[in-house]
């Protein structure tokens, strides 16, 4: 078992923030914190300039990160960094043009080595992915891959056989942004996929609140991913970094309480 | 071509999962289509008693005169509309009808394939939504309210570079989030498969007429054709036909104010390989992957991205691919408007430029086709503001 899928077992509290916002300096210590808080898995955006899958919340940071000058080599030392003073595993979800850019096989090397433990491809599809697939497994990392409502039971089976780490279930129709309430239909789409696959499974877009984080870990998931409510508090946060920082342990102690009011039992 | 929708290296469909599924089904849909009599036969309709297909192939005696060689252009500006965008709208609203969809989405620069998609919605009973770049509805006001005034709602673009780039991020953001109910209506030949696919299909009616007109006049082919080249798609439309054949075909892209970062739109001629949009295509952006500004006075041109069949056209070298500046550019555009009373969009200008650039190099009797994409009256303001007025 990957530390990834270990992490899983808990369930796991999954923490999102883009790799160098606001600047890659902060961008470190705001990982401290959000570990310190009680973070399962760091899930560190590499910053890209034409995000189409993500809402305005992480645009902006995207935009802030790389304005600070944050380039490929910079998220690779970025996670360095948090390794010297943290084991937790490391998740980088990226847009594949800067894993085509730097050569795959680079990428993946180079990731490898900074020890990164997991990377998600947010634009590579499964049919597109044989390349980093083999890549993932000559260098130890997960390929992690997302799941939507609408995936068919036949490419989810693809997806199950090519996945590592976790199963990425993108809990709504859209993009990323904190949303106030998590669609109805969660559960039984958690059931759906659940009934297909072994792997953990884990909601990520919309979740923002202690409750919808119980609700989803109720449902059955293996964990929740929380990113543009995190990154909100360090938007609004941007020249006052001990308010973000104080910020940012309360909210994320709150979501990791709430993961413990899991009923059920572990994968 | 294989089932990923490959050009050669290029092509493919890289969107997040939640787009997959919208995706496959469009691919479905539209292979269903392109054999479906009653569905080809409703098209033609449209094509022909709505957006007035076919359109002339017109000799131009004063330009042909003054450049030696004889010049004719393919009248997309005759297009309803003003510009060669109705082709493919009216088909992917049409098969949008036909999957059931509720809602048209579209991404626009110049706004001329706002403008078609709005027309499309209309005439089909389809409401529209247009994301356009900040930059875009300034300089081509015209066109937002004409959109406006056929019932589309435009939305402003605030992100990036407020230009068409960021308008497609906008469309794909606002698709993934109601995908069910909607269908994305893409401009260009670029983007996810099936869209490079079935837009040059769309278009290439442009080539199929342009060669049975010119056999018809001359008895011959061309021995050259030119095309402004954007995302590609009047380009590929009036190419397509001509592929297996002898003629030179040359692509023209913006070639803005210079070389530099930031300052063309000429993603052939300096670009390199990478994905943006959903596709793999030759890209401007910097080592690290990130996509560049680009710059060209014609917002339709303004992208830093092109079709994967062209950046395979380019690698196997049967097309080329050059670059007209701003400057030249809008010297073409009062030249043509001036010796032949037709006033051409400035991304048009690209190629008008170009070929009088290369007019040298033919023969009297040779003849080169210009594809006229789209006529000026929307550049009409603008161009004055630049210019100070006319020269
Ligand atoms: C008149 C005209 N020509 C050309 C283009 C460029 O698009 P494409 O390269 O897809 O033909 C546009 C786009 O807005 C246009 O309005």
């Amino acid at each position: 078992m990957t530390r990834i899928a270990e992490a899983c077992a808990g369930p796991a509290f999954i923490a999102f923030t883009v790799a160098g916002d606001p600047d890659p300096g902060m961008s470190v210590r705001i990982a401290r914190t959000l570990i310190d808080a009680g973070a399962d898995i760091l899930e560190l955006g590499v910053p890209f300039s034409d995000p189409p899958g993500d809402g305005p919340t992480i645009q902006k940071a995207d935009e802030r990160a790389l304005n600070a000058g944050t380039t490929t080599d910079t998220v690779f030392s970025i996670v360095r960094e948090i390794r010297a003073f943290s084991d937790i595993p490391i998740v980088l979800l990226t847009y594949f043009n800067p894993v085509y850019r730097r050569g795959p096989d680079r990428f993946y090397r180079e990731a490898h080595e900074a020890g990164v433990d997991g990377i998600l491809i947010a634009d590579l599809p499964v049919e597109e992915a044989d390349e980093v697939v083999d890549l993932s497994r000559r260098y130890g990392i997960d390929q992690i891959f997302l799941v939507s409502r609408d995936t068919s039971p036949k490419r989810l089976k693809v997806i199950a056989r090519h996945a590592g780490g976790f199963l990425y279930l993108v809990s709504v129709h859209g993009v990323t942004g904190a949303r106030p309430e998590i669609p109805e239909e969660l559960p039984a789409f958690i059931h759906r996929v659940r009934e297909q696959t072994a792997l953990p499974l884990a909601v990520g877009f919309g979740i923002s609140t202690p409750d919808h984080v119980s609700a989803v870990c109720r449902a059955g998931a293996n964990g929740a991913i929380v990113g543009s409510a995190i990154v909100e508090i360090i938007e609004r946060n941007l020249s006052r970094e001990p308010e973000m920082m104080a910020g940012l342990h309360a909210y994320t102690s709150s979501l990791t309480a709430m993961k413990e009011e899991r009923s059920g039992s572990s994968p | 071509m294989t089932e990923n929708g490959r050009f050669g290296l290029y092509g493919g469909r890289y969107v997040p999962e939640t787009l997959m599924h919208a995706l496959l089904e469009l691919e479905e849909a539209y292979t269903a289509a392109s054999t479906d009599e009653i569905f080809r036969n409703e098209l033609d309709f449209y094509l022909k008693e709505y957006a007035g297909r076919k359109t002339p192939l017109t000799y131009c005696r004063n330009l042909s005169a003054e450049l030696g060689c004889r010049v004719y252009l393919k009248r997309e500006d005759l297009l309803h509309g003003g510009a060669h965008k109705l082709n493919n709208t009216l088909a992917q609203g049409l098969l949008a009808k036909y999957m059931g969809k509720k809602k048209l989405i579209a991404e626009t620069g110049a706004g001329q394939h706002g403008v078609a998609t709005a027309m499309a919605g209309a005439v089909l009973g389809l409401p529209v939504e247009v994301y356009m770049g900040e930059t875009d509805c300034r300089r081509q006001r015209l066109n937002v309210f004409r959109m406006e005034m056929m019932g589309a709602t435009v939305h402003p673009v605030t992100t990036g570079t407020r230009t068409l780039k960021d308008a497609v991020n906008e469309a794909m953001r606002a698709w993934v989030a109601t995908v069910e109910d909607t269908a994305y209506v893409l401009g260009s030949v670029v983007g996810p498969h099936p869209y490079p696919l079935m837009v040059r299909d769309f278009q290439s009616v442009i080539g199929r007429e342009t060669r049975e007109q010119i056999l018809t006049k001359e008895g011959r082919l061309p021995d050259a054709v030119i095309a402004c080249v954007g995302g590609g798609s009047n380009a590929i439309g009036i190419f397509h036909a001509f592929l297996a054949d002898d003629v030179r075909l040359i692509g023209v892209e913006a070639g803005g104010t210079g070389t530099g970062r930031g300052e063309h739109g000429a993603t052939l001629c300096a670009g390199t390989p990478g994905v943006l949009h959903g596709a793999l295509s030759y890209l401007l952006q910097d080592e690290d992957g990130q996509i560049e500004g680009t710059h060209s006075v014609s917002a339709g041109l303004d992208y830093p991205g092109v079709g994967p069949e062209h950046s395979m056209l380019k690698d196997t070298g049967r097309v080329e691919y050059h670059s007209a500046g701003d400057a030249e550019v809008l010297n073409a555009f009062f030249h043509l408007s001036k010796s032949e009373g037709i006033v051409p969009a400035l991304e048009s200008s690209h190629a008008v430029s170009y070929a009088m650039d290369i007019a040298g190099e033919f023969g009297k009797d040779d003849i080169l086709v210009i594809c006229l994409s789209g006529r000026g009256d929307k550049d009409v303001a603008a161009v004055a503001e630049m210019t100070g007025g006319c020269r």
